[in-house]
């Protein structure tokens, strides 16, 4: 499956998994706040649209 | 119809939720036709092992790395001339996401430097200026986040983004000059772009191209955040004020 | 404008502690960097340079922070940004009485501590006469960073993050021109550029400034 990779086989797995790693983080990040932002906008519209 | 239409926070929120799931989808084809073909299905170059697999990320990240701090020039300029909201947390959105890729950049060089160079780093030109640009990155968002009011800090941010591009091109040649004043002559130069064979340079074009639509995405998704952001702390205030 | 840069000059050396302060850094400085690397004779020729650029730049950075701060607490800023002169010369006035307070005794005390790291003797020339060029960059741009963070409760630590990186230039060019001075080659390009960093800043920086000031005060 995985590529013969010869004597440097750590060195590019590990760049590859950091890159994942890091760019998994961002992305997780960015939606999990855009998730949450936007759960709380529906909450204090229900409020507002409750109120008026 | 002008360009400046998405510039309303409305007519921007319905247009990126449009565009949104597509740009998602083609970043999510891209990244991974572009790095399964990079990884599995491209051969060992003849000086550098199968470290040259290494490219297919550290490229692309350091292109994006630059570009997004020009993005965020740009958007800072409109910012300060036009007073479009939208483009001012444009660049606040961006700005996570170049510290990301300036990271990837000098992790992934550091990686390839090891077995390459026999050092994780060296005060090279290149790799001191990417240094350089992650201390902006750091600076810039530490602003942000430091300004409770929302325009000061979009204006401050702004300034110091258009003050700090100026000194990072000054400290690019800076360092330029500083490590060839130590060491005669380059001893280690990465020649990517010269002599590159097919083989690796179509799998890393279409690497290039998921980074970039993974930019803009990402941009995209947290521009968005930021704007419901804003909404949110606006009605909240016009809750208490009633 | 001139009674501005005296009053400025008046309040710092009065007030206390900023005057002397930076040189007293300055000076700790120096001192605990052969307890670092040990007291070898060619080790310490050969890093003077450096440590005492960036021995300067640090010592320069400590005092940044009072430039505008206490103005802004008693309000004499908002005095000073209605009142018929500009506020970007008011910028450069007030950078001017930094440099003055800062800059200058730094420039003056460093011969005195290059002896004590074994300055090569034929750089301590080009050490005073960087140091005079790039010294007012250092001012000039700190004084911006205090522009940007003036209304911040806890702006000190993110003035440093905010500056120390635009002062790479200025180092990189000072450092190098007493290095090479040191070694006896040609420095006339670092000590060029220097001289044009410090005047592009002196010319441009006051206008960022007061934008800035402008903004924290609206």
């Amino acid at each position: 499956m995985i590529p013969d990779l010869g004597k440097y086989a750590g060195a590019v797995l590990s760049s590859y998994a950091i890159t994942l790693v890091l760019l998994a983080a961002l992305i997780g990040l960015s939606l999990w706040r855009a998730a949450r932002v936007r759960r709380q906008l529906d909450e204090v519209e229900a409020r507002r649209t409750r109120d008026d | 119809m002008s360009l400046w239409e998405y510039a309303n926070p409305q007519k921007f929120m319905q247009t990126s939720q449009a565009v949104l799931p597509a740009i998602w989808g083609l970043t999510a084809l891209s990244m991974v036709v572009g790095l399964v073909w990079g990884f599995f299905l491209t051969p060992e170059a003849e000086n550098f092992g199968s470290t040259v697999k290494i490219i297919y990320l550290h490229v692309p990240a350091a292109m994006m790395a630059i570009n997004a701090w020009v993005m965020m020039l740009v958007a800072s300029l409109i910012w300060l001339i036009r007073r479009h909201h939208v483009s001012a947390l444009a660049a606040r959105a961006a700005a996570p996401v170049g510290l990301t890729m300036t990271l990837i950049a000098l992790a992934t060089g550091a990686i390839w430097g090891q077995p390459m160079w026999g050092t994780y780093w060296a005060w090279d030109p290149r790799l001191t200026s990417f240094l350089i640009l992650f201390l902006f990155y750091l600076g810039y968002i530490a602003l942000w986040e430091a300004i409770e009011n929302p325009d000061a800090a979009a204006d401050l941010t702004s300034v110091l983004c258009i003050v700090g591009s100026v000194f990072a091109v000054l400290s690019r040649y800076a360092v330029n000059f500083w490590n060839q004043g130590l060491h005669q002559g380059a001893t280690l130069s990465l020649d990517k772009q010269e002599n590159i064979a097919n083989v690796f340079w179509l799998p890393l074009l279409v690497c290039l191209g998921a980074f970039i639509l993974l930019f803009v995405a990402l941009v995209l998704e947290r521009t968005r955040t930021e704007i419901r952001v804003r909404r949110i702390k606006a009605l909240i205030a016009r809750e208490r004020m009633a | 404008m001139i009674a501005l840069f005296l009053r400025d000059l008046a309040l710092a050396i009065r007030a206390g502690g900023g005057f002397g302060l930076g040189l007293a850094f300055f000076l700790i400085v120096v001192v605990l960097v052969p307890f670092g690397v040990g007291p070898e004779r060619g080790i310490l020729a050969a890093i003077a340079p450096g440590i005492l650029w960036v021995g300067a730049l640090l010592a320069c950075l400590l005092s940044l922070d009072r430039i505008f701060a206490l103005d802004f607490e008693d309000g004499s800023l908002d005095l000073l940004a209605t009142a018929p002169i500009p506020l970007e010369g008011v910028v450069a006035m007030k950078a001017a009485a930094h440099w003055v307070t800062t800059g200058l005794p730094l420039t003056l005390a460093a011969p005195v501590l290059g002896l004590l790291l074994h300055l090569e003797p034929a750089a301590y020339g080009w050490l005073v006469l960087s140091l005079a060029l790039g010294t007012p960059a250092l001012s000039m741009i700190g004084t911006f960073g205090a522009a940007l963070t003036v209304g911040l409760r806890r702006g000190g630590l993110l003035l440093s993050l905010l500056v120390l990186p635009l002062y790479v230039p200025t180092l990189i060019f000072g450092a190098e021109a007493v290095a090479r001075g040191a070694a006896g080659q040609a420095n006339a390009t670092p000590l060029l550029m220097l001289a044009g960093i410090t005047l592009a800043t002196l010319a441009l920086l006051p206008f960022a400034a007061a934008a800035a000031i402008r903004i924290n005060l609206r």
